[in-house]
């Protein structure tokens, strides 16, 4: 989980363009929307890509993102039970 | 009489303000690599600035660099002060990023932080956000710098109750790149700026062959 | 005084205003589900009938060798010269051309045959100059889906200048892939026929359209709409990108400047409507706020999609149609209230006698746009 977690993170700061964010500020808990990273509505539509790009999720609904999205670690538990880590 | 207030220009890995080069990066680097490095100049730190497209980078720039030793944004009302900017290639650069995203269909990713930027006014929105600006909006395509243009339309939305206005030109397009911004405001009592330019077509061709670009 | 003249639509529903008109009051829609030539998926979307686009090229001089786009605004353009005896050669008369992505099709590689440098849309707009031998280079507005409205506000401000005394706006956007992937990607689209302003609204279906407008300060060039551009601003949210204020700031700043508190004329709002959650929601409360609640309010979207840079045009052409019939259109898709600001949806075609209308658009970048219509 832990080897997810810090993927994500890289590929989070890639995808989202957060060049003055560094991999260990980010904490696996924290909420990404909102205070925390401050990402916006277009960041959570490029989280949807991210996951089918990269791990070949496809999320049906994007209502389904908020609870998906709420932490680095939520968004690895998601992809874990999806089976495509 | 209105007026130009303050102006900057970038072009060729350098930046120029009020007519003197204040930054130059080695002409090898590439139009990021010279964004980059024009944002650490700048000496702010606005992490938008890395979501942005590099035409809204080249553009936020230039306007940063035209506002930085001046009261214009304090001095003015900002629901009263318009954004008018051009160029010649619209979205272009963007647009291809976008389309080559759809071309390959094993490959098909569109990404919508890419194609948000595929609407040159989202340059004028970058402004507005950065700086509270919520006045009149227009972005004009021409085939080059059109003075007479962007002139005429300024003082059209000073008669028409527009108190000041951030006017110019921003293009990317493939490896040629070019920005320049000028500030203008209505005509005042008072004027405390240094430069003091009267808004017209000449002021307009004037400044923006003023600066003698290092090659 | 500046007056709105000689106009025309090119959408699914027709060839002509006249024939746009007659559809929308027979509540026909353009919107349909089909498949477009890149997908396997239906989209539902405003398409121009390729046949019907045909039947029409031997109006075109060397038809073949124009894009779709440029197809379509040289028939719009040339109807509204006809009807208005305008020369397009005169020193006094402007083209301005409103769009979002002009020939973005020749990315696609659609063309054989044409100069893939008429994606710019400055050598686009040329192409068009050289076709008509029109006196001016055309003026070339690309503000989102602002771009309409806002040309023919600009279109009164060079006027008044003193610079023309005719400004033909022409509106238009084509149906392309790079559009439909990109707002499918924003999960913006619906796949059903869009419901502006309703409780179950999902999003927007995209359409096509060219409209033209001619704006005037000719007094014999006024009938048979005898109406003047009363006044028209824009205004940027300076909140975000992509997503409209929450309170409406944008859109406020821009009602509050034109009603001019005088309100009792205005037969209706002919609003954005996009049928986005956000957009509609965020307009209604921009009414609400500017003290409007009790105006009828419609959006067009239901019959034609979202045209983006030909959408403030053709509204503006239908609704001054509208006003001509003093008829009020039904707000197409619209069945319960989804919006939390209070307001009143026009829910049926109805007689109705008035005397102004306003406009209204907003879009990508924070942008609004509002203008005032009213008879002289």
């Amino acid at each position: 989980m832990d080897a997810l977690i810090e993927k994500l993170k890289g590929q989070i700061i890639e995808q989202l363009n957060l060049a003055e964010v560094k991999p260990e500020e980010i904490n696996p808990d924290s909420p990404l929307f909102g205070e925390g990273l401050g990402l916006d509505s277009i960041d959570a539509l490029e989280l949807i890509v991210l996951l089918e790009k990269h791990y070949g999720i496809k999320i049906q609904d994007p209502k389904d993102g908020k609870t998906i999205f709420q932490s680095l670690r939520t968004m690895a538990e998601y992809i874990k039970s999806q089976g495509k880590s | 009489m209105n007026t130009i207030n303050s102006y900057a220009h970038i072009k060729y890995n350098q930046v120029s303000v009020n007519g003197e080069i204040v930054f130059q990066s080695n002409p090898s680097l590439s139009l990021a690599e010279f964004l980059s490095e024009a944002y650490k100049a700048l000496g702010v730190s606005y992490p938008k600035f890395h979501k942005m497209d590099a035409q809204c980078k080249l553009g936020f720039l230039c306007a940063e660099f035209a506002l930085k030793e001046t009261s214009f944004l304090t001095e003015n009302d900002l629901t009263k002060t318009a954004i008018v900017l051009s160029n010649a290639a619209s979205s272009l650069e963007t647009d291809r990023i976008h389309q080559h995203s759809i071309d390959d269909r094993s490959n098909y990713f569109p990404s919508p932080a890419v194609f948000v930027y595929t609407l040159p006014n989202i340059t004028i929105g970058e402004l507005a956000i950065k700086h509270k600006i919520t006045g009149e909006n227009a972005f004009f395509v021409s085939e080059q710098l059109d003075a007479n243009l962007l002139v005429n339309y300024t003082e059209s939305l000073i008669q028409s109750g527009s108190e000041a206005a951030i006017v110019g030109w921003v293009e990317v397009d493939g490896a040629n790149f070019e920005a320049f911004i000028f500030l203008s405001e209505k005509q005042k009592d008072t004027n405390k700026n240094a430069i003091f330019k009267p808004l017209n077509q000449t002021s307009v061709i004037t400044i923006y062959n003023q600066t003698i670009w290092t090659h | 005084m500046i007056f709105t003249s000689c106009n025309n639509i090119i959408s699914p529903l027709g060839f002509s205003t006249q024939e746009n008109y007659q559809a929308v009051s027979n509540s026909i829609i353009g919107v349909k589900k089909i498949k477009l030539p890149f997908s396997q998926d239906e989209f539902c979307v405003a398409k121009i009938s390729d046949d019907k686009v045909q039947e029409q090229l031997t109006h075109i001089k060397n038809a073949g060798t124009h894009t779709k786009l440029e197809q379509l605004s040289i028939l719009s353009i040339q109807d509204v010269l006809n009807q208005s005896g305008i020369h397009p050669k005169d020193n006094r008369t402007l083209l301005i051309y409103s769009t979002t992505k002009g020939n973005i099709d020749i990315l696609e590689n659609t063309y054989k045959n044409i100069d893939s440098k008429r994606v710019y849309l400055s050598v686009f707009a040329k192409h068009l100059q050289s076709y008509f031998q029109l006196a001016h280079t055309p003026v070339v507005l690309s503000n989102a889906c602002i771009s309409g409205i806002l040309a023919i506000i600009i279109a009164k401000r060079f006027i008044e200048q003193g610079a023309y005394d005719n400004v033909l706006v022409c509106g238009g956007d084509i149906l392309s892939e790079f559009t439909i992937s990109g707002f499918k990607s924003f999960n913006a689209l619906s796949n059903e026929p869009s419901k502006p302003f309703d409780a179950n609204r999902v999003g927007i279906n995209l359409g096509e359209a060219v409209s033209t407008i001619l704006v005037t300060n000719q007094k014999e060039l006024a009938t048979p709409y005898n109406t003047q551009i009363v006044s028209g601003v824009s205004a940027n949210d300076a909140n975000h990108i992509s997503g409209p204020s929450r309170t409406g700031d944008g859109l406020f700043q821009c009602l509050t400047q034109i009603t001019d508190k005088n309100t009792n004329d205005i037969g209706f709002i002919s609003a954005h409507g996009t049928a986005t959650p956000f957009n509609d929601e965020m307009e209604s409360i921009a009414f609400d706020r500017a003290g409007l609640h009790t105006i009828p309010v419609n959006s067009l979207k239901g019959y034609y999609g979202h045209t983006l840079g030909a959408a403030g045009v053709l509204e503006t052409v239908l609704s001054l149609e509208s006003m001509k019939h003093h008829r009020l259109i039904k707000s197409e898709g619209y069945e319960t209230k989804g919006v939390t600001g209070n307001i009143t949806m026009i829910e049926s075609h109805q007689d109705k006698n008035f005397t102004s209308f306003i406009k209204t658009a907003s879009g990508f970048g924070g942008c609004n746009a509002v203008a005032l219509f009213r008879k002289i």
